[in-house]
Protein backbone atom coordinates (compact mmCIF):
# COMPACT_ATOMS: atom_id res chain seq x y z
CA UNK A 1 0.00 0.00 0.00
CA UNK A 2 2.68 2.64 0.66
CA UNK A 3 4.65 2.19 -1.91
CA UNK A 4 1.81 3.68 -4.36
CA UNK A 5 1.92 7.04 -2.08
CA UNK A 6 4.22 9.81 -2.45
CA UNK A 7 5.41 12.55 -0.08
CA UNK A 8 2.70 15.41 -1.67
CA UNK A 9 -0.24 12.79 -1.80
CA UNK A 10 -3.41 14.29 0.12
CA UNK A 11 -3.87 11.02 2.65
CA UNK A 12 -6.03 12.84 4.87
CA UNK A 13 -8.77 15.35 3.58
CA UNK A 14 -12.14 17.19 5.26
CA UNK A 15 -14.72 18.96 3.37
CA UNK A 16 -16.45 21.77 4.96
CA UNK A 17 -16.91 19.32 8.30
CA UNK A 18 -19.00 20.58 10.76
CA UNK A 19 -20.06 18.76 14.10
CA UNK A 20 -23.18 21.07 16.10
CA UNK A 21 -24.01 19.82 19.31
CA UNK A 22 -27.87 21.23 19.46
CA UNK A 23 -27.25 25.10 18.74
CA UNK A 24 -22.97 24.27 20.16
CA UNK A 25 -21.07 24.74 16.23
CA UNK A 26 -17.99 22.97 18.30
CA UNK A 27 -16.37 21.96 14.54
CA UNK A 28 -18.01 24.74 12.05
CA UNK A 29 -17.02 23.82 7.96
CA UNK A 30 -13.69 23.13 8.45
CA UNK A 31 -11.39 22.14 5.52
CA UNK A 32 -8.30 20.62 6.50
CA UNK A 33 -5.66 18.32 4.37
CA UNK A 34 -2.74 16.19 5.16
CA UNK A 35 0.05 15.79 3.15
CA UNK A 36 1.74 11.91 3.56
CA UNK A 37 4.52 11.37 6.05
CA UNK A 38 3.49 14.94 7.31
CA UNK A 39 3.33 15.71 11.05
CA UNK A 40 0.65 18.25 12.34
CA UNK A 41 -0.30 19.75 15.21
CA UNK A 42 -3.22 21.20 16.33
CA UNK A 43 -3.84 23.59 18.75
CA UNK A 44 -6.54 26.17 20.23
CA UNK A 45 -7.69 27.20 23.42
CA UNK A 46 -10.73 25.09 25.06
CA UNK A 47 -13.63 24.50 22.86
CA UNK A 48 -11.80 25.49 20.09
CA UNK A 49 -13.17 22.14 18.41
CA UNK A 50 -9.91 20.13 18.00
CA UNK A 51 -11.05 17.37 20.17
CA UNK A 52 -14.27 17.17 18.37
CA UNK A 53 -12.58 17.23 14.80
CA UNK A 54 -10.65 14.70 16.30
CA UNK A 55 -12.81 12.39 16.85
CA UNK A 56 -14.75 12.84 13.78
CA UNK A 57 -11.36 12.10 12.14
CA UNK A 58 -11.75 8.30 14.30
CA UNK A 59 -15.17 7.31 13.63
CA UNK A 60 -16.11 7.95 17.84
CA UNK A 61 -18.24 11.26 16.64
CA UNK A 62 -20.43 10.77 13.53
CA UNK A 63 -19.89 14.70 11.45
CA UNK A 64 -23.84 16.74 11.13
CA UNK A 65 -22.24 17.62 7.80
CA UNK A 66 -19.47 17.39 5.14
CA UNK A 67 -17.33 14.79 4.22
CA UNK A 68 -13.98 13.18 5.67
CA UNK A 69 -11.60 11.38 3.47
CA UNK A 70 -8.63 9.38 4.19
CA UNK A 71 -6.63 8.61 1.27
CA UNK A 72 -9.30 9.20 -0.85
CA UNK A 73 -11.79 7.23 0.71
CA UNK A 74 -14.89 8.68 2.45
CA UNK A 75 -14.56 7.54 5.43
CA UNK A 76 -17.65 10.21 7.05
CA UNK A 77 -19.57 8.45 9.58
CA UNK A 78 -17.27 5.17 9.48
CA UNK A 79 -16.97 3.21 12.69
CA UNK A 80 -13.72 3.46 14.94
CA UNK A 81 -13.29 0.14 13.40
CA UNK A 82 -13.61 0.25 10.19
CA UNK A 83 -11.42 3.42 10.35
CA UNK A 84 -8.12 1.29 11.94
CA UNK A 85 -8.65 -0.80 9.12
CA UNK A 86 -7.23 1.56 6.96
CA UNK A 87 -4.59 1.13 8.84
CA UNK A 88 -5.16 4.35 11.10
CA UNK A 89 -3.81 4.31 14.75
CA UNK A 90 -5.33 5.99 17.17
CA UNK A 91 -4.61 7.04 20.39
CA UNK A 92 -7.56 8.98 22.62
CA UNK A 93 -7.26 11.94 25.24
CA UNK A 94 -7.87 9.84 28.38
CA UNK A 95 -5.79 6.91 28.08
CA UNK A 96 -7.61 4.10 26.36
CA UNK A 97 -5.47 1.08 27.54
CA UNK A 98 -6.92 -2.83 28.76
CA UNK A 99 -6.46 -1.93 32.55
CA UNK A 100 -7.02 -5.34 33.70
CA UNK A 101 -4.39 -7.09 31.39
CA UNK A 102 -0.62 -7.04 31.03
CA UNK A 103 1.57 -4.92 29.48
CA UNK A 104 2.55 -7.58 26.69
CA UNK A 105 -1.10 -8.58 26.02
CA UNK A 106 -1.93 -4.98 25.58
CA UNK A 107 0.49 -4.58 22.90
CA UNK A 108 -0.21 -7.95 21.57
CA UNK A 109 -3.80 -7.59 21.17
CA UNK A 110 -2.95 -4.75 18.53
CA UNK A 111 -0.47 -6.35 16.60
CA UNK A 112 -2.10 -9.40 15.99
CA UNK A 113 -4.91 -7.42 14.92
CA UNK A 114 -3.58 -7.23 11.46
CA UNK A 115 -0.61 -9.92 11.32
CA UNK A 116 -0.31 -14.15 12.01
CA UNK A 117 0.86 -15.13 14.93
CA UNK A 118 4.39 -15.30 14.77
CA UNK A 119 4.81 -11.89 12.85
CA UNK A 120 2.35 -10.53 16.04
CA UNK A 121 4.91 -11.83 18.88
CA UNK A 122 7.85 -10.53 16.83
CA UNK A 123 6.16 -6.93 16.40
CA UNK A 124 5.27 -7.21 20.45
CA UNK A 125 8.70 -8.03 21.75
CA UNK A 126 10.01 -5.36 19.17
CA UNK A 127 7.38 -2.91 20.67
CA UNK A 128 8.30 -3.47 24.20
CA UNK A 129 11.89 -3.05 23.32
CA UNK A 130 11.15 0.39 21.44
CA UNK A 131 9.03 1.79 23.99
CA UNK A 132 11.48 0.65 26.61
CA UNK A 133 8.49 -1.00 28.55
CA UNK A 134 10.60 -4.47 28.94
CA UNK A 135 10.66 -3.64 33.09
CA UNK A 136 7.45 -3.48 33.26
CA UNK A 137 5.79 -6.05 31.09
CA UNK A 138 4.97 -8.47 32.92
CA UNK A 139 2.93 -5.65 35.21
CA UNK A 140 -1.13 -5.09 35.10
CA UNK A 141 -1.64 -2.01 32.78
CA UNK A 142 -4.05 -1.00 36.10
CA UNK A 143 -1.66 -0.72 37.91
CA UNK A 144 1.42 1.51 36.25
CA UNK A 145 1.37 5.11 36.50
CA UNK A 146 -0.12 7.54 34.34
CA UNK A 147 3.06 8.55 32.18
CA UNK A 148 3.56 4.66 31.69
CA UNK A 149 0.05 3.60 30.32
CA UNK A 150 0.29 6.47 28.11
CA UNK A 151 3.31 4.81 26.49
CA UNK A 152 1.28 1.38 26.53
CA UNK A 153 -1.63 2.96 24.70
CA UNK A 154 1.48 4.93 22.23
CA UNK A 155 2.89 0.96 22.15
CA UNK A 156 -0.51 -0.28 20.80
CA UNK A 157 -0.95 2.13 17.88
CA UNK A 158 2.93 1.59 16.82
CA UNK A 159 2.41 -2.07 17.19
CA UNK A 160 -0.03 -2.22 14.26
CA UNK A 161 2.62 -0.57 11.89
CA UNK A 162 0.19 2.27 10.95
CA UNK A 163 0.53 4.68 7.78
CA UNK A 164 -1.06 7.05 9.84
CA UNK A 165 -1.26 7.95 13.23
CA UNK A 166 -3.74 10.45 15.13
CA UNK A 167 -3.27 11.30 18.83
CA UNK A 168 -4.99 13.38 21.30
CA UNK A 169 -2.43 15.17 23.61
CA UNK A 170 -0.10 12.43 23.81
CA UNK A 171 2.10 14.01 26.54
CA UNK A 172 -1.00 15.03 29.09
CA UNK A 173 0.04 14.67 32.68
CA UNK A 174 3.36 13.54 31.57
CA UNK A 175 6.87 14.69 33.40
CA UNK A 176 9.05 16.63 31.67
CA UNK A 177 11.33 13.76 30.92
CA UNK A 178 8.61 11.73 29.80
CA UNK A 179 7.53 14.18 27.41
CA UNK A 180 10.78 14.57 25.72
CA UNK A 181 10.81 11.27 25.31
CA UNK A 182 8.04 10.81 23.62
CA UNK A 183 8.75 13.69 21.38
CA UNK A 184 11.51 11.65 20.22
CA UNK A 185 9.07 8.77 19.94
CA UNK A 186 6.82 10.95 17.98
CA UNK A 187 9.77 11.65 15.38
CA UNK A 188 10.50 8.21 15.26
CA UNK A 189 7.20 6.98 13.85
CA UNK A 190 6.90 10.35 11.87
CA UNK A 191 10.10 8.56 9.20
CA UNK A 192 7.28 6.14 8.47
CA UNK A 193 4.09 7.59 9.02
CA UNK A 194 1.80 10.61 8.69
CA UNK A 195 0.62 12.31 12.26
CA UNK A 196 -1.97 14.32 13.51
CA UNK A 197 -1.75 15.10 16.75
CA UNK A 198 -3.98 17.53 19.16
CA UNK A 199 -1.99 19.04 22.13
CA UNK A 200 -2.19 21.82 24.92
CA UNK A 201 1.58 21.81 25.89
CA UNK A 202 3.69 24.73 23.32
CA UNK A 203 7.09 23.60 24.68
CA UNK A 204 6.31 19.89 23.70
CA UNK A 205 5.16 21.35 20.06
CA UNK A 206 8.08 23.17 19.93
CA UNK A 207 9.99 19.90 20.73
CA UNK A 208 8.45 17.89 17.46
CA UNK A 209 8.83 21.22 15.38
CA UNK A 210 5.73 20.50 12.65
CA UNK A 211 3.16 22.56 11.05
CA UNK A 212 0.44 24.22 13.42
CA UNK A 213 -3.00 24.28 12.78
CA UNK A 214 -4.55 26.90 15.10
CA UNK A 215 -8.20 26.20 16.12
CA UNK A 216 -10.34 28.88 16.85
CA UNK A 217 -14.09 28.97 17.73
CA UNK A 218 -14.75 25.89 15.87
CA UNK A 219 -12.90 26.57 12.87
CA UNK A 220 -9.17 27.06 11.26
CA UNK A 221 -7.88 30.71 11.90
CA UNK A 222 -4.46 29.90 10.51
CA UNK A 223 -2.03 27.22 9.45
CA UNK A 224 1.74 28.03 9.83
CA UNK A 225 4.80 27.22 11.87
CA UNK A 226 5.13 27.35 15.44
CA UNK A 227 7.71 30.68 15.55
CA UNK A 228 5.22 32.02 12.80
CA UNK A 229 2.02 31.68 14.72
CA UNK A 230 3.65 32.84 18.51
CA UNK A 231 4.70 36.18 16.40
CA UNK A 232 1.21 36.40 15.21
CA UNK A 233 -1.02 39.21 16.54
CA UNK A 234 -4.39 36.98 15.87
CA UNK A 235 -2.72 34.28 17.01
CA UNK A 236 -1.57 35.19 20.03
CA UNK A 237 -4.75 37.36 21.15
CA UNK A 238 -6.98 34.02 20.96
CA UNK A 239 -4.67 31.85 22.51
CA UNK A 240 -1.13 32.91 23.43
CA UNK A 241 -2.14 35.85 24.83
CA UNK A 242 -3.79 33.66 27.91
CA UNK A 243 -0.10 32.74 28.63
CA UNK A 244 2.34 35.55 27.36
CA UNK B 1 0.21 -17.80 20.76
CA UNK B 2 2.11 -21.30 19.68
CA UNK B 3 0.56 -24.78 20.66
CA UNK B 4 3.02 -24.93 23.88
CA UNK B 5 1.78 -21.55 25.20
CA UNK B 6 -1.75 -23.03 24.78
CA UNK B 7 -0.75 -26.18 26.59
CA UNK B 8 1.02 -24.36 29.19
CA UNK B 9 -2.11 -21.55 29.85
CA UNK B 10 -4.38 -24.59 29.61
CA UNK B 11 -2.76 -26.71 32.37
CA UNK B 12 -4.81 -25.43 35.73
CA UNK B 13 -8.06 -26.50 33.12
CA UNK B 14 -6.61 -29.93 32.72
CA UNK B 15 -6.24 -30.15 36.38
CA UNK B 16 -9.59 -29.53 37.15
CA UNK B 17 -10.88 -32.01 33.99
CA UNK B 18 -8.77 -34.58 35.25
CA UNK B 19 -10.44 -34.16 38.81
CA UNK B 20 -13.51 -34.38 37.34
CA UNK B 21 -13.02 -37.84 35.21
CA UNK B 22 -11.74 -39.44 38.36
CA UNK B 23 -15.01 -38.15 40.15
CA UNK B 24 -17.01 -39.29 37.54
CA UNK B 25 -15.71 -42.92 37.56
CA UNK B 26 -15.96 -43.18 41.48
CA UNK B 27 -18.94 -41.14 42.43
CA UNK B 28 -21.22 -43.99 40.96
CA UNK B 29 -19.09 -46.91 43.15
CA UNK B 30 -19.44 -44.60 46.92
CA UNK B 31 -22.47 -43.00 46.18
CA UNK B 32 -26.03 -44.12 46.58
CA UNK B 33 -28.25 -44.60 43.02
CA UNK B 34 -30.52 -41.35 44.77
CA UNK B 35 -27.46 -39.26 45.25
CA UNK B 36 -26.13 -39.42 41.43
CA UNK B 37 -29.37 -38.46 40.43
CA UNK B 38 -29.35 -35.60 42.45
CA UNK B 39 -26.00 -35.58 41.62
CA UNK B 40 -26.83 -35.05 37.57
CA UNK B 41 -29.37 -31.83 38.38
CA UNK B 42 -26.44 -30.27 39.85
CA UNK B 43 -24.23 -30.86 36.92
CA UNK B 44 -26.53 -29.68 34.47
CA UNK B 45 -27.10 -26.41 36.39
CA UNK B 46 -23.28 -26.23 36.93
CA UNK B 47 -23.07 -26.47 32.87
CA UNK B 48 -25.51 -23.42 33.02
CA UNK B 49 -23.34 -21.13 35.57
CA UNK B 50 -20.39 -22.08 33.17
CA UNK B 51 -21.99 -21.01 30.26
CA UNK B 52 -22.59 -17.46 32.04
CA UNK B 53 -19.61 -17.53 33.75
CA UNK B 54 -17.95 -17.47 30.02
CA UNK B 55 -20.31 -14.76 28.79
CA UNK B 56 -20.31 -12.60 31.77
CA UNK B 57 -16.74 -13.20 33.20
CA UNK B 58 -14.91 -13.62 30.01
CA UNK B 59 -17.11 -11.32 27.41
CA UNK B 60 -18.33 -8.82 30.09
CA UNK B 61 -21.86 -9.04 29.00
CA UNK B 62 -24.30 -9.17 32.24
CA UNK B 63 -26.82 -12.08 30.99
CA UNK B 64 -29.15 -12.01 33.35
CA UNK B 65 -31.65 -13.92 31.78
CA UNK B 66 -28.73 -17.24 31.28
CA UNK B 67 -31.60 -19.11 32.35
CA UNK B 68 -33.84 -18.30 29.00
CA UNK B 69 -31.45 -20.32 26.81
CA UNK B 70 -31.09 -23.29 29.17
CA UNK B 71 -34.79 -23.74 29.35
CA UNK B 72 -35.52 -22.89 25.54
CA UNK B 73 -32.77 -25.98 25.34
CA UNK B 74 -34.58 -27.82 27.32
CA UNK B 75 -37.54 -27.07 26.08
CA UNK B 76 -36.60 -27.29 22.52
CA UNK B 77 -34.88 -31.44 23.20
CA UNK B 78 -37.79 -32.29 24.89
CA UNK B 79 -40.18 -31.47 22.12
CA UNK B 80 -37.69 -32.63 19.41
CA UNK B 81 -37.41 -36.28 21.30
CA UNK B 82 -41.00 -36.70 21.59
CA UNK B 83 -41.63 -35.60 17.87
CA UNK B 84 -38.71 -37.41 16.72
CA UNK B 85 -38.47 -40.53 18.87
CA UNK B 86 -35.29 -40.15 19.82
CA UNK B 87 -32.90 -38.13 21.72
CA UNK B 88 -29.88 -38.18 18.85
CA UNK B 89 -30.82 -35.19 16.55
CA UNK B 90 -33.01 -33.43 19.45
CA UNK B 91 -29.45 -32.66 21.30
CA UNK B 92 -28.52 -31.17 18.63
CA UNK B 93 -31.99 -29.54 17.58
CA UNK B 94 -31.70 -28.15 21.48
CA UNK B 95 -28.25 -26.35 21.17
CA UNK B 96 -29.90 -25.25 17.29
CA UNK B 97 -32.39 -23.20 18.68
CA UNK B 98 -31.24 -21.89 21.73
CA UNK B 99 -27.60 -20.87 19.92
CA UNK B 100 -30.26 -19.26 17.10
CA UNK B 101 -32.72 -17.48 19.48
CA UNK B 102 -29.28 -15.64 21.25
CA UNK B 103 -28.16 -15.15 17.87
CA UNK B 104 -31.38 -13.25 17.10
CA UNK B 105 -31.42 -11.35 20.26
CA UNK B 106 -27.79 -10.58 20.30
CA UNK B 107 -27.90 -8.83 16.56
CA UNK B 108 -30.45 -6.12 18.04
CA UNK B 109 -29.22 -5.99 21.50
CA UNK B 110 -25.38 -5.47 20.39
CA UNK B 111 -25.92 -3.94 16.74
CA UNK B 112 -28.25 -1.48 18.43
CA UNK B 113 -25.52 -0.41 20.96
CA UNK B 114 -27.60 -0.82 23.74
CA UNK B 115 -25.94 -0.40 26.96
CA UNK B 116 -24.62 -2.88 29.67
CA UNK B 117 -27.80 -2.34 32.12
CA UNK B 118 -30.32 -2.18 29.62
CA UNK B 119 -28.70 -5.72 28.27
CA UNK B 120 -29.21 -7.53 31.79
CA UNK B 121 -32.92 -5.76 31.72
CA UNK B 122 -33.65 -6.71 28.25
CA UNK B 123 -32.50 -10.60 28.71
CA UNK B 124 -34.24 -11.05 31.70
CA UNK B 125 -37.50 -9.54 30.81
CA UNK B 126 -37.09 -11.99 27.60
CA UNK B 127 -37.10 -14.83 30.17
CA UNK B 128 -40.23 -13.30 32.39
CA UNK B 129 -41.97 -13.00 28.86
CA UNK B 130 -41.00 -17.41 28.20
CA UNK B 131 -42.20 -17.73 31.66
CA UNK B 132 -45.44 -16.06 31.12
CA UNK B 133 -46.01 -17.39 27.89
CA UNK B 134 -45.58 -21.36 28.06
CA UNK B 135 -47.62 -20.90 31.26
CA UNK B 136 -50.76 -20.01 29.81
CA UNK B 137 -50.16 -23.04 27.33
CA UNK B 138 -52.11 -26.08 29.44
CA UNK B 139 -54.50 -27.51 27.13
CA UNK B 140 -54.69 -30.13 24.63
CA UNK B 141 -54.49 -26.80 21.91
CA UNK B 142 -51.48 -26.33 22.73
CA UNK B 143 -49.18 -28.54 21.03
CA UNK B 144 -45.73 -29.14 18.89
CA UNK B 145 -46.00 -32.15 16.51
CA UNK B 146 -46.80 -34.74 19.03
CA UNK B 147 -45.95 -32.78 21.53
CA UNK B 148 -48.25 -31.07 24.21
CA UNK B 149 -46.92 -28.38 25.96
CA UNK B 150 -48.95 -29.27 28.92
CA UNK B 151 -48.93 -25.04 30.81
CA UNK B 152 -46.94 -24.66 34.07
CA UNK B 153 -46.98 -28.80 34.26
CA UNK B 154 -44.46 -29.11 31.71
CA UNK B 155 -43.69 -32.00 29.57
CA UNK B 156 -42.59 -35.44 30.44
CA UNK B 157 -38.79 -35.30 28.68
CA UNK B 158 -37.91 -38.94 27.11
CA UNK B 159 -34.90 -40.03 28.36
CA UNK B 160 -31.36 -39.85 26.31
CA UNK B 161 -31.13 -43.19 24.52
CA UNK B 162 -27.77 -44.55 22.77
CA UNK B 163 -26.86 -42.82 20.08
CA UNK B 164 -28.96 -43.56 16.83
CA UNK B 165 -31.23 -46.30 19.19
CA UNK B 166 -33.63 -44.87 20.11
CA UNK B 167 -34.72 -47.95 21.77
CA UNK B 168 -32.37 -48.31 24.28
CA UNK B 169 -32.75 -46.01 26.97
CA UNK B 170 -29.77 -44.65 29.24
CA UNK B 171 -29.99 -45.35 32.70
CA UNK B 172 -29.76 -42.51 35.85
CA UNK B 173 -26.34 -43.95 36.15
CA UNK B 174 -25.48 -43.92 32.76
CA UNK B 175 -27.12 -39.96 32.52
CA UNK B 176 -24.68 -39.27 35.45
CA UNK B 177 -22.04 -40.10 32.99
CA UNK B 178 -22.93 -38.45 30.05
CA UNK B 179 -23.82 -35.11 32.22
CA UNK B 180 -20.30 -35.44 33.69
CA UNK B 181 -18.70 -35.84 30.59
CA UNK B 182 -20.45 -33.37 29.12
CA UNK B 183 -19.74 -30.71 31.69
CA UNK B 184 -16.18 -31.96 31.47
CA UNK B 185 -15.63 -31.38 27.94
CA UNK B 186 -17.85 -27.85 28.00
CA UNK B 187 -15.29 -27.10 30.84
CA UNK B 188 -12.46 -28.14 28.84
CA UNK B 189 -13.40 -26.32 25.74
CA UNK B 190 -14.63 -22.97 27.22
CA UNK B 191 -10.65 -23.37 28.64
CA UNK B 192 -9.59 -23.17 24.95
CA UNK B 193 -11.74 -20.92 23.83
CA UNK B 194 -10.81 -18.44 26.38
CA UNK B 195 -6.76 -18.36 25.24
CA UNK B 196 -7.92 -18.00 21.53
CA UNK B 197 -7.02 -14.98 19.41
CA UNK B 198 -10.76 -14.55 19.78
CA UNK B 199 -11.25 -15.28 23.56
CA UNK B 200 -8.43 -12.50 24.03
CA UNK B 201 -10.27 -10.05 22.20
CA UNK B 202 -13.35 -10.79 24.17
CA UNK B 203 -11.47 -10.24 27.30
CA UNK B 204 -10.16 -7.21 25.52
CA UNK B 205 -13.57 -5.62 25.17
CA UNK B 206 -14.59 -6.35 28.43
CA UNK B 207 -11.52 -4.30 30.04
CA UNK B 208 -12.14 -1.31 27.14
CA UNK B 209 -14.70 -1.48 24.19
CA UNK B 210 -13.36 1.81 22.55
CA UNK B 211 -9.92 0.98 22.88
CA UNK B 212 -10.79 -3.26 21.20
CA UNK B 213 -12.48 -0.92 18.41
CA UNK B 214 -9.35 1.66 18.02
CA UNK B 215 -7.40 -1.48 17.26
CA UNK B 216 -9.51 -2.72 14.46
CA UNK B 217 -11.98 -5.15 16.61
CA UNK B 218 -15.63 -5.13 15.61
CA UNK B 219 -16.82 -5.36 19.11
CA UNK B 220 -20.42 -6.25 18.70
CA UNK B 221 -19.49 -9.23 16.24
CA UNK B 222 -16.74 -10.53 19.23
CA UNK B 223 -19.93 -10.03 21.82
CA UNK B 224 -22.73 -11.92 19.18
CA UNK B 225 -19.98 -14.12 19.14
CA UNK B 226 -19.74 -14.88 22.63
CA UNK B 227 -23.10 -14.90 23.41
CA UNK B 228 -24.07 -17.02 21.04
CA UNK B 229 -21.57 -19.69 21.93
CA UNK B 230 -22.47 -19.64 25.62
CA UNK B 231 -26.18 -19.98 24.88
CA UNK B 232 -25.44 -23.32 22.97
CA UNK B 233 -23.62 -24.55 26.33
CA UNK B 234 -26.36 -23.43 28.15
CA UNK B 235 -28.78 -25.49 26.46
CA UNK B 236 -26.35 -28.55 26.70
CA UNK B 237 -27.56 -27.77 30.52
CA UNK B 238 -30.87 -27.82 29.66
CA UNK B 239 -30.81 -30.65 28.50
CA UNK B 240 -29.02 -32.19 30.87
CA UNK B 241 -31.12 -31.23 33.44
CA UNK B 242 -34.63 -32.20 31.83
CA UNK B 243 -32.87 -35.75 31.80
CA UNK B 244 -31.88 -35.19 35.67
CA UNK B 245 -35.36 -34.35 36.70
CA UNK B 246 -37.21 -36.41 34.23
CA UNK B 247 -39.55 -33.24 33.02
CA UNK B 248 -39.20 -29.56 32.03
CA UNK B 249 -41.60 -26.79 33.64
CA UNK B 250 -42.20 -23.29 32.99
CA UNK B 251 -40.63 -22.62 36.31
CA UNK B 252 -37.08 -22.83 34.65
CA UNK B 253 -37.54 -19.38 33.54
CA UNK B 254 -38.79 -17.70 36.70
CA UNK B 255 -36.97 -15.24 38.57
CA UNK B 256 -35.66 -17.24 41.25
CA UNK B 257 -33.52 -19.15 38.71
CA UNK B 258 -32.86 -16.41 36.57
CA UNK B 259 -30.72 -14.91 39.77
CA UNK B 260 -29.51 -17.90 41.07
CA UNK B 261 -27.45 -18.11 37.78
CA UNK B 262 -25.72 -14.89 38.60
CA UNK B 263 -25.56 -15.31 42.37
CA UNK B 264 -23.53 -18.67 41.32
CA UNK B 265 -20.80 -16.50 38.96
CA UNK B 266 -20.62 -14.26 41.92
CA UNK B 267 -20.18 -16.29 44.53
CA UNK B 268 -17.88 -18.76 42.52
CA UNK B 269 -15.66 -15.48 40.90
CA UNK B 270 -16.21 -13.59 37.57
CA UNK B 271 -13.44 -14.43 35.58
CA UNK B 272 -12.48 -17.94 36.12
CA UNK B 273 -14.64 -20.71 34.65
CA UNK B 274 -14.30 -23.26 37.76
CA UNK B 275 -15.06 -21.19 40.66
CA UNK B 276 -18.97 -20.99 39.09
CA UNK B 277 -18.77 -24.15 38.62
CA UNK B 278 -18.09 -25.27 42.35
CA UNK B 279 -19.83 -22.85 43.15
CA UNK B 280 -23.08 -24.62 41.99
CA UNK B 281 -22.31 -27.66 43.79
CA UNK B 282 -21.86 -25.72 47.07
CA UNK B 283 -24.71 -24.10 47.27
CA UNK B 284 -27.00 -26.51 45.61
CA UNK B 285 -26.10 -29.46 48.05
CA UNK B 286 -26.54 -26.68 51.02
CA UNK B 287 -30.02 -26.33 49.58
CA UNK B 288 -30.81 -29.41 49.86
CA UNK B 289 -29.38 -29.86 53.53
CA UNK B 290 -31.46 -26.89 54.13
CA UNK B 291 -34.18 -28.32 52.57
CA UNK B 292 -34.13 -31.12 55.14
CA UNK B 293 -34.53 -28.80 58.31
CA UNK B 294 -37.26 -26.41 58.88
CA UNK B 295 -35.27 -24.24 61.53
CA UNK B 296 -34.11 -21.46 59.21
CA UNK B 297 -35.68 -20.70 55.87
CA UNK B 298 -34.06 -21.60 52.74
CA UNK B 299 -34.14 -18.27 50.45
CA UNK B 300 -32.68 -16.25 53.76
CA UNK B 301 -29.42 -18.33 53.98
CA UNK B 302 -29.06 -17.90 50.21
CA UNK B 303 -29.52 -14.31 50.69
CA UNK B 304 -27.44 -14.14 53.74
CA UNK B 305 -24.52 -16.15 51.83
CA UNK B 306 -24.76 -13.61 48.80
CA UNK B 307 -24.81 -10.62 50.99
CA UNK B 308 -21.70 -12.21 52.72
CA UNK B 309 -19.70 -12.31 49.53
CA UNK B 310 -20.27 -9.41 47.75
CA UNK B 311 -19.40 -7.37 50.66
CA UNK B 312 -16.80 -9.43 52.32
CA UNK B 313 -15.38 -11.54 48.86
CA UNK B 314 -16.61 -9.52 46.03
CA UNK B 315 -14.08 -11.42 43.53
CA UNK B 316 -15.55 -14.62 44.51
CA UNK B 317 -14.18 -18.15 45.69
CA UNK B 318 -11.69 -19.15 43.51
CA UNK B 319 -9.68 -15.20 42.41
CA UNK B 320 -9.81 -14.80 46.31
CA UNK B 321 -8.17 -18.55 47.40
CA UNK B 322 -5.92 -17.96 43.87
CA UNK B 323 -4.63 -14.57 45.10
CA UNK B 324 -4.09 -16.23 48.43
CA UNK B 325 -2.06 -19.22 47.20
CA UNK B 326 -0.13 -16.41 45.30
CA UNK B 327 1.02 -14.29 48.06
CA UNK B 328 1.92 -17.44 49.89
CA UNK B 329 4.39 -18.48 47.34
CA UNK B 330 5.80 -15.28 45.96
CA UNK B 331 7.81 -14.35 49.35
CA UNK B 332 9.15 -18.15 49.30
CA UNK B 333 10.25 -17.61 45.53
CA UNK B 334 11.85 -14.43 46.16
CA UNK B 335 13.84 -15.76 49.37
CA UNK B 336 14.77 -18.31 47.02
CA UNK B 337 15.75 -15.86 44.86
CA UNK B 338 17.93 -14.17 47.45
CA UNK B 339 19.69 -17.77 48.20
CA UNK B 340 20.59 -18.17 44.74
CA UNK B 341 22.10 -14.87 44.38
CA UNK B 342 24.19 -14.88 47.52
CA UNK B 343 25.17 -18.30 46.45
CA UNK B 344 26.41 -16.70 43.34
CA UNK B 345 27.93 -13.80 45.05
CA UNK B 346 29.60 -15.92 47.45
CA UNK B 347 30.92 -18.56 44.89
CA UNK B 348 32.47 -15.55 43.29
CA UNK B 349 34.18 -14.13 46.00
CA UNK B 350 35.37 -17.69 47.40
Amino acid sequence: MSSKRHRRDVIVETRSLSMHFGGVRAVDQVDFTLFDKELRCLIGPNGAGKSTFFKCLTGQLHPTAGNVLIQRQDTTGAEPHEIAGLGVGIKTQVPNVFDGLSVDENIWLSARRWHKPKRARALTAETIERLRLGDIRRETVGRLAHGQRQWVELGMVVAADPWLVLLDEPAAGMTHEETARTAELIREINTEAALIVVEHDMQFIRMISSQVTLFHEGRILMEDTMEAISNDKRAREVYLGHRA
Amino acid sequence: MNGRDTLRKMRPVFVFALIGVIFMFTAPYVLQLFTIINLTTAIALAVLALSLALVWGFGGILCFGQVAFFGLGAYAYTIAAINFGGSTWAILVAIMVASAFAALLGYFVFFGRVSDVYLGVITLTVTLIFFSLIRRTSGPEYTIGKALMGGFNGITSPPLNLPWDAGSFLFPEHVFYVAMAALILCYVFCGWLVTTHFGRVCVGIRENELRAELLGYDSRLYKLGIFTISAGIAAIGGVLFCNGVGRITPDVFNLYNAALTIIWVIVGGRGTLIGPIVATFGLFYLTSALGGQSLFNNNLVLGIILIFFVLLVPKGLAPTVTDWFTRRRKPRRAAGRRRRAARRTGATEA
